[in-house]
């Protein structure tokens, strides 16, 4: 460098955040990256994005339901638009035992802390019991969300192998038993049993009394996120992890997916000493959740017939699966995905050499959208794997969006042949890599 | 320094007798959300001047919209296909609205790394010595031959980006032979054609080039001091990357940036408004990396943080530039 040319009285610049050095350590995450910016196309008509997850609201009686919130606000206006208790309110907490006990969740309403979301159920039960370096075990891959709120709290999340009939319990054995002889605890099983987001599996009702056991032996607390439960495609629901052992099971519930996201209610139900921590926690990070929207799910489920749009639902999203996969073995055969049986997700794994985040700008050029594999994992695991979800695009835009990107995965084929390379892990894996909730 | 007061141009401007000013923002490609942000920006420092300021995508609505509201002019504030690339400018020049920024045939030109970096040789100014390939020759020939081939002829470090587009999108610095292969897919999937640059260390500065009354204006160099390098996340994300503005150099060496901007500036025709990625090497040399026609305006951005140490508060001088492109001579 040339010191002629230099003026060297001035030793710092701008960094254009004066509060830089300021920040908390758990805020490393969270910035802007380059795979989230092509997201931002993904929300233009153009786009097929089965990216996202938001589920088909498009689907719901919008008039039916525009009447009944009408009605709630001039009927119970005073309540809805008030502060409200801290654990939610009781009549909605009475009809939540109603919507669980069809997977045989046996709650009581004392039980049940109604939340912002399922999320922030998610954010208070990992508050409560983790600590920084504390160890989760979770699916490989998990949720991004999940994975979000572990970072945020410094945790170290350890994958463990995933199958067609969901954790596989040897597995899990081994990791906790390894863990255990490092001297590392893990405090916390994290796993979505139903429909998982984002490997489309589900949990085997067999394995399900299997990985409980095994938990219970290591002293690991179960946290059984589930809110794709009620949208299964073939069978009843399945059970609950909770409804096999209520004491070592946390179970997060959502009217996300069932009803609408846009209220923002979920639930947790837990044991009751756990309970007591988490209204307390909730209480000092939001004092209470919306009223209002608690009211409006509980006047949609007392005044809908919420069973048949859940029905609906089901045959809706059913017909989108079908389209999904059958676009996919018609065009991209050198793939392999599972089938699911309810959800929104199909987990597909790429052709050989294949790098799904190095691949998005071509998809965005070809006006499809996905979420590469690496945002699944915690540690830069599952470049090789994309997310594509069938809730929000009709079945023809479906099929068009797998077209494109079949035209997609065969140029990148050709140039990772030309040039011999591979799916490489994610050299950050602290990036925030999936679209935000409102693009599909 | 002072900006000029407003005049009978700027009247016009935000009389409500013309239509106002529309910003384009968004668009399809890889940049949308820098657009969208940029965009953003620059309507409400117009807003805060006085203009009328409308804000619309790029879509199949636009020319509905431009039909109907009848702008005084159209500042496409778009980067990424399409709107630098001078076909946008296309169309609006058949709708028969004034703009802001260059022409659709300058643009395209210089929207071209490699022809606007031949321009740029043949008019006297240094840029990193380079090959320009395309994806087709590659598979044509034999990849690792040329891989081979331009190691050999360039040597290392080399920088690989794709021809056309910005924000680092798709570039990668290749330190060692074995990061070529990763870095060329990297590339290729942002376009079918690369350009592959030997790399000049030294101290990166960026030069924002005006248009105003006054003539070409060359508002101080921003010094880019970062750890790594450069990329998308360094650019929009405050904090990793530290800013010197004027940068740390001494008269002699800030006027011959200066005057490389430019001319680079000239020697490609744009107008308006451009800015020039330099490195200033070992022996004082400038060579330039890039010259953006539509240089990014978002509050990150180095333009806006060159007119704030040349003294111009935003909605000054983006009036400005609305009225020198309203301008009767323009």
């Amino acid at each position: 460098m040339t010191e002629q040319n230099r003026l060297t009285e001035q030793t710092s610049g701008t960094r254009l955040d004066p509060w830089f050095g300021a920040y908390a350590e758990r805020t490393r995450g969270m910035r802007a990256s380059e795979i989230r910016a092509l997201f931002s196309v993904a929300n233009r008509p153009e786009v097929v994005s089965l990216a996202g997850g938001m589920p088909f609201i498009e689907g719901l009686p919008l008039d039916v339901i525009g009447e009944a919130m009408d009605r709630l606000i001039r009927t119970r206006g005073t309540r809805a638009l008030q502060y409200g208790s801290g654990q939610g309110e009781e009549s909605l907490r009475e009809r939540i035992t109603e919507v669980v006990a069809m997977e045989g969740v046996e709650a009581h309403p004392d039980d049940i802390t109604v939340t912002t979301g399922s999320q922030q159920a998610l954010d208070l039960v990992t508050r409560i019991f983790i600590d920084p370096g504390d160890v989760i075990v979770a699916e490989a891959p998990s949720y991004v969300g999940a994975l979000g709120v572990f970072r945020s709290y410094q945790a170290d999340v350890v994958h463990v192998e995933l199958d067609a009939d969901g954790l596989v319990p040897a597995a899990l054995e081994a990791t906790l038993s390894r863990l255990a002889a490092e001297g590392r605890r893990a405090k916390m099983l994290y796993t979505i049993p139903n429909f998982h987001n984002p490997a489309g599996v589900t949990m085997s009702v067999e394995r399900r009394p299997q990985i409980l056991e095994i938990c219970r032996r290591h002293g690991v607390l179960v946290v059984e996120d589930n809110p794709y439960g009620l949208l299964g495609f073939e069978d009843d629901p399945y059970p609950a992890l909770r409804s096999y052992d209520a004491d070592g099971v946390i179970y997060l519930g959502s009217f996300s997916k069932t009803f609408a996201p846009g209220y923002r209610v979920g639930f947790v139900i837990a044991p009751h000493a756990v309970r007591e921590k988490l209204v307390l926690a909730s209480e000092s990070a939001i004092l209470s959740p919306s009223n209002a929207s608690q009211l409006a799910v509980e006047t949609y489920l007392d005044t809908c017939d919420w069973r048949a749009q859940i029905k609906d639902y089901r045959e809706m999203y059913r017909e989108r699966r079908d389209a999904l996969v059958g676009a996919l073995a018609e065009h991209i055969p050198a793939a392999s995905w599972n089938v699911p049986v309810g959800g929104f997700f199909v987990w597909v794994k790429l052709p050989e050499g294949l790098d799904a985040k190095s691949m998005l700008p071509r998809a965005v050029t070809e006006r499809v959208a996905y979420v590469p594999g690496t945002a699944f994992y915690f540690d830069g695991q599952g470049s090789d794997h994309m997310r594509l979800s069938f809730c929000f695009p009709t079945p023809d835009r479906i099929r068009e969006g797998v077209r494109r990107l079949a035209t997609v995965v065969n140029a990148e084929s050709e140039l990772v042949q030309l040039f011999g390379t591979t799916a490489q892990p994610d050299d950050d894996p602290t990036d925030v890599e999936i679209p935000s909730p409102d693009l599909a | 320094m002072t900006a000029p007061a407003p005049d009978a141009a700027t009247t016009t401007v935000s009389s409500g007798t013309v239509g106002p000013v529309v910003i384009l923002a968004g668009g399809l490609s890889h940049e949308r959300d820098v657009s969208v942000r940029s965009g953003r920006r620059v309507a409400d420092a117009l807003r805060e001047a006085g203009v009328e300021v409308q804000v619309h995508d790029v879509d199949a609505d636009l020319l509905r919209f431009l039909r109907e509201t009848e702008p005084a002019l159209v500042w496409p504030v778009l980067h990424g296909a399409s709107g630098e690339d001078g076909s946008l400018q296309d169309v609006l020049a058949l709708v028969g609205v004034p703009t802001v920024g260059t022409g659709p045939r300058r643009s395209r030109q210089a929207w071209s790394k490699p022809v606007a970096k031949a321009e740029l040789l043949q008019g006297g100014i240094s840029t990193p010595d380079y090959v320009t390939l395309p994806q087709a020759l590659f598979r044509d020939l034999g990849a690792q031959t040329i891989l081979d081939m331009i190691v050999e002829r360039l040597g290392l470090p080399l920088v690989v980006k794709p021809v056309q587009g910005g924000s680092a999108l798709g570039v990668t610095r290749v330190d060692e032979a074995s990061q070529f292969p990763r870095a060329m897919v990297d590339c290729f999937s942002y376009g079918d054609t690369a350009l592959i640059e030997r790399a000049v260390d030294g101290i990166e500065v960026a030069v924002s080039v005006i248009d105003g009354p006054d003539g070409l204006e060359a508002l101080p160099a921003v010094e880019i001091v970062t750890s790594g390098s450069y990329d998308y996340d360094a650019r929009y994300n405050p904090g990793p990357v530290e800013y010197f503005t004027p940068a740390r150099l001494d008269a002699e060496a800030s006027a011959r940036v200066a005057d490389v901007a430019l001319r680079a500036h000239e020697i490609l025709g744009l107008k308006h408004l451009s800015r020039t990625d330099i490195i200033l090497d070992a022996e004082g040399t400038p060579h330039v990396l890039e010259v953006n026609v539509s240089p990014g305006l978002t509050e990150t951005s180095l333009l806006p943080q060159a007119a704030a140490a040349a003294g111009y508060e935003l909605p000054t001088l983006y009036r400005r530039i609305v009225e020198h492109a309203l301008a009767p001579t323009h």
